[in-house]
């Protein structure tokens, strides 16, 4: 059943990126103008020489399937093309600002998955004052967005207190980490107040369900019934919605490194958006929106496998 | 029922508030009642009496906030006054509860073998393989064929029937001595009710067990218990042996009651609806709560709350007990007269 | 006349009775309103308001404290802090609500014509809003703007788009239940058209979902739009906008100068949070549920 529940799902995956990457390329033509500007970056136009150059360089005379089918095949071999504002391959500027970017929403994960479950588990089982004080703080955490968060912790902890710096990625492993505290702060935040919110919902949910009744009325250990009947049944929409955070944290990470200086492929797509090079941007568009949906299959997977009830059922 | 020995189970003036919106509002006013060792009690009423309620606080199993006054008495100890180590051990292995709604009372992702041998294992510190091999046994008991196969399957792959039979298994594999069968047959199909009935029945004359038997079906509670008890609005208004029940009982609610079922054994007296509509405890006034629907009301009933006296056969709460034999309608004769 | 006189006595129950009511849990919700409200105000009113025009430099006065002058400060080119909020609260809440609109009508439309003609158009339209649904709103917005040059209005036509189906997702499901209820066929049996079916009877009775629907995306769509200005693909200097003030006011923080990045984070902040206080609160009202 779950093997049958995993193929489906790996095929709308298909569809659903192969969809996504004939709308990115295609973007290149929705634009008024020549679509080799685009490629020239900067936005302005660049000598007829320059442009003949780049039509032959990107087949963009050839009809649109062929030379769709020549950009998604060479994004598969790794060989995303020039960028001419740049000027350097694709694949080159992007391997150069991948780890920053992995590491800063690895960072952030860890600190969404953790502290948000705790937090959430903390205020539906100790109620109360706990309870109070985690819902109050996550609603208003859940408003604060990454950049607004960014300049709080930044004049907070890098001015005010001095404990983190403001600024740029930091070399070597414990340098970087701690150039990522805020950033990955920053990032986490509100999603960390969602996480918190849907844990307490859910293990409250399950606190109070009748299962756990039976479970008290036969004698068994309430340590044993927290962690084997509560945090166990919870677990499914725990993980659900901890992966939708960390999906988001993705498209949030391209805004938290451009607040704090980070050299990431988040802040090449936003750089390369503003000069409109093309080339990139389409690269990295690509990239995110595999990645955003590659997350959002293994966390429907995951959380099919740990909850029975639910497979086959296509929406929840 | 004046019995010399103490009582497996023993009800004294059990009272129960629950908060409701900052105030305490009563559930349960006053339940005394007991249930000797091997014997069935059935407590009958209609939903909102507090007869559920009643159940519950044998197991201390009281929505939070909850406070119990009197005491409830298992084998002579309190079980308001219990540590929570003897709580547990009541729990584990003095009563068991069976649950109306087996699919929202068995933990929907474990497998049946889990929920069935948890408690053996984590309380008794039975062995895995031991607690199974009993598991199978009890479940081959309860009337489910494929035993070692259920074990691995899941709620969501069991019937209603058969999953209430797994309850019944997981109650009685702790060996209590009491079994609190909450609406056991509710939730399910006419058909696979009388099924589950007998199930539960055998196996309590099998092991001579105690049940406090919790129903809305005054004739079901008639035919599987010993002795009635019959609630209303969060009090005992009635009780007396389950054979003399359609001769002896003295109270208008319970006559209500049998006149309101249909009983294919009398031919075609015609069916009588109780009017009004049930009070629970906490609307109640000083009162007999039963009162305002009741048509033989005077103007004590209003202003004085009857007590459980002796009526013949059984005990009655009421300050015109109808005569025995005598027609429904009629009001029967005032306490005083009859003692004398 | 005596007894007349007692009315006014009696009258002053009311007010009591209404702080009893905002006791119990309406008072948020109200305040939350009034929040948004006032907000909305001064961003119509902002040239009453506001006392410096929001691009007026003051050479003299540059990234000064809060004074009787400039009563929030000014930023690094001697523009009054205060008057740019209000003035910048104009395409702060424009944009965003642009984009709920455009969202909330489309995306009802779609929801409620898939719903009700079925078959292989709700087909579509789901595997379309799916699709939508699997791009990170902000790089849809983020490829707009490489192709479309930067802008506010790239921003409103894409995030339009990525939120078409937060809506029409919840409505389309909405639709489907209520055209299951008997009273719908019932009216198909009385010969009113399909047309006449949904415009007057399904979209009045999910009139109340949408609304409460739009009303939390607009907290959101107003976080994207603020930070796709702060990451400089929004709105473009020197208009006034929160994100990019929120932007603007960066490099001062490590100067020691945080005031325009704080005060316009704040206002963004206060004010999503009440959007989202007074969605559930209308949730509560309008549903009958939390969410």
């Amino acid at each position: 059943m779950i093997a049958r529940f995993v193929v489906r799902r790996a095929a709308a995956l298909a569809v659903t990126l192969l969809i996504a990457s004939v709308a990115i390329y295609g973007a290149l033509f929705l634009s008024p103008g020549d679509p080799a500007t685009l490629l020239v970056g900067g936005g302005k136009e660049p000598s007829p020489r320059l442009l003949a150059e780049i039509h032959r360089q990107y087949h963009l005379d050839e009809p649109f399937p062929a030379s769709y089918w020549r950009w998604l095949t060479g994004m598969l071999r790794g060989d995303a093309g020039q960028s001419l504002s740049y000027q350097d391959s694709v694949t080159h500027l992007l391997g150069a600002r991948i780890g920053n970017t992995l590491l800063l929403i690895a960072y952030a994960a860890l600190l969404i998955v953790t502290f948000g479950v705790a937090l959430g588990a903390l205020a539906a089982l100790r109620g109360e004052w706990a309870d109070t004080v985690v819902t109050v703080l996550s609603t208003t955490f859940m408003a604060v967005p990454v950049f607004v968060m960014a300049v709080l912790l930044t004049w907070g902890f890098a001015v005010r207190l001095g404990w983190f710096p403001a600024y740029g990625s930091g070399t070597g492993f414990t340098d970087r980490l701690e150039h990522l505290t805020l950033p990955a702060l920053a990032l986490a935040a509100s999603w960390l107040a969602y996480v918190a919110q849907v844990s307490r919902a859910a293990i409250r949910a399950e606190l109070v369900s009748e299962h756990v009744q039976t479970a008290r009325s036969r004698g068994i250990k309430e340590s044993r019934i927290v962690r084997k009947h509560i945090l166990r049944n919870a677990a499914a929409p725990i993980v659900s919605v901890s992966g939708v955070a960390v999906a988001g944290l993705i498209a949030g990470s391209s805004i938290v490194e451009q607040a704090f200086g980070l050299n990431g492929v988040g802040a090449l797509l936003i750089q390369s958006a503003a000069k409109q090079d093309l080339a990139v941007v389409q690269a990295l568009a690509l990239l995110t929106v595999v990645a955003f949906a590659l997350i959002n299959t293994a966390v429907d997977v995951l959380s099919a496998a740990l909850d029975h009830r639910l497979p086959p059922g296509g929406s929840r | 029922m004046n019995h010399m020995e103490t009582p497996l189970l023993a009800f004294e003036g059990l009272h129960i508030t629950l908060p409701v919106r900052g105030e305490h509002r009563a559930v349960v006013h006053r339940v005394d009642l007991t249930v000797p060792a091997g014997g069935a009690v059935g407590l009958v009423g209609e939903s909102g009496s507090g007869k559920s309620l009643t159940a519950r606080s044998v197991l201390r199993l009281l929505p939070p906030g909850a406070r119990v006054g009197g005491d409830v008495r298992f084998d002579g100890a309190s079980v308001t006054a219990m540590d929570a180590a003897s709580l547990r051990a009541l729990r584990g292995s003095g009563a068991a509860m069976i649950f109306q709604d087996p699919r929202a009372h068995i933990n929907p992702l474990r497998t049946i073998g889990d929920f069935l041998t948890e408690g053996l294992v984590t309380t008794r510190g039975q062995r895995q393989g031991a607690a199974t091999a009993r598991a199978t046994d009890l479940l081959r008991e309860v009337g489910i064929a494929d035993a070692p196969r259920r074990l691995r399957q899941r709620p969501a792959e069991l019937s209603g029937g058969l999953l209430q039979r797994v309850m019944i298994a997981a109650a009685l594999i702790g060996e209590p001595r009491l079994l609190l069968a909450d609406e056991p047959t509710t939730a399910l199909d006419v058909t696979t009710q009388a099924e589950v009935m007998a199930v539960i029945d055998e196996a309590r004359e099998q092991r001579g067990l105690a049940m406090l038997f919790i129903t809305h079906d005054l004739a079901l509670a008639a035919a599987v218990c010993d002795s009635i008890a019959v609630m209303y609005a969060g009090s005992v208004v009635e009780q007396l042996p389950a054979a003399r029940l359609h001769d002896a009982s003295c109270h208008p609610y319970t006559r209500a009651l049998l006149a309101a079922r249909p009983d294919p054994g009398t031919g075609a007296r015609p069916l009588r609806a109780i009017e009004g509509r049930p009070l629970s405890a906490s609307e109640a006034g000083p009162g007999c709560a039963f009162a305002p629907r009741c048509p033989a009301a005077r103007d004590l009933c209003t202003t004085d709350r009857p007590l459980p006296e002796r009526t013949g056969d059984g005990r009655t709460a009421c300050h015109f007990p109808l005569l025995a034999g005598a027609d429904d309608a009629a009001p029967g004769t005032e306490r005083t007269v009859r003692h004398g | 006349m005596s007894a007349y006189q007692s009315v006014p006595a009696a009258g002053g129950r009311l007010p009591l009775g209404r702080v009893r009511a905002l006791a119990r849990g309406q008072g948020v919700p109200i305040a939350a309103g009034t929040v948004v409200a006032l907000v909305v105000l001064a961003a119509v009113f902002a040239p009453l308001l506001a006392p410096y025009d929001p691009n007026a430099v003051d050479p003299l006065a540059v990234s000064q404290g809060s004074s009787a002058a400039h009563w929030l400060g000014t930023d690094d080119t001697g523009r009054d802090i205060l008057s740019r909020l209000l003035y910048g609260a104009r395409p702060s809440l424009l944009a965003p609500a642009l984009i709920t609109l455009t969202a909330g009508l489309a995306g009802t439309a779609l929801a409620v014509s898939a719903a009700w003609l079925g078959g292989w158009y709700d087909r579509v339209v789901s595997a379309f809003l799916d699709l939508v649904f699997g791009f990170p709103g902000l790089v849809l917005a983020v490829v707009g703007a490489a192709v479309f040059g930067a802008g506010l209005d790239i921003a409103v036509i894409t995030l339009s788009l990525a939120y078409l189906p937060y809506i029409a997702r919840v409505v389309r499901s909405a639709a489907l239940r209520e055209r299951a209820l008997p009273y719908v066929s019932a009216l198909g049996l009385l010969g009113l058209s399909g047309r006449r079916i949904c415009l007057r009877h399904l979209l009045p009775n999910l009139l109340p979902l949408v609304l409460v629907q739009a009303t939390t995306s607009f907290g959101y769509t107003m976080l994207d739009v603020a930070a796709f200005s702060f990451i400089g693909l929004g709105t473009q200097p020197p208009t006034a906008e929160w994100g990019l003030m929120v932007a603007n006011g960066a490099p001062g923080i490590i100067a020691g100068q945080p005031e325009q990045s704080l005060y316009a984070g704040l206002v963004i902040v206060v004010f999503v949070i009440a959007c989202n206080l007074l969605g559930s609160g209308l949730s509560r009202r309008l549903l009958g549920e939390d969410r």
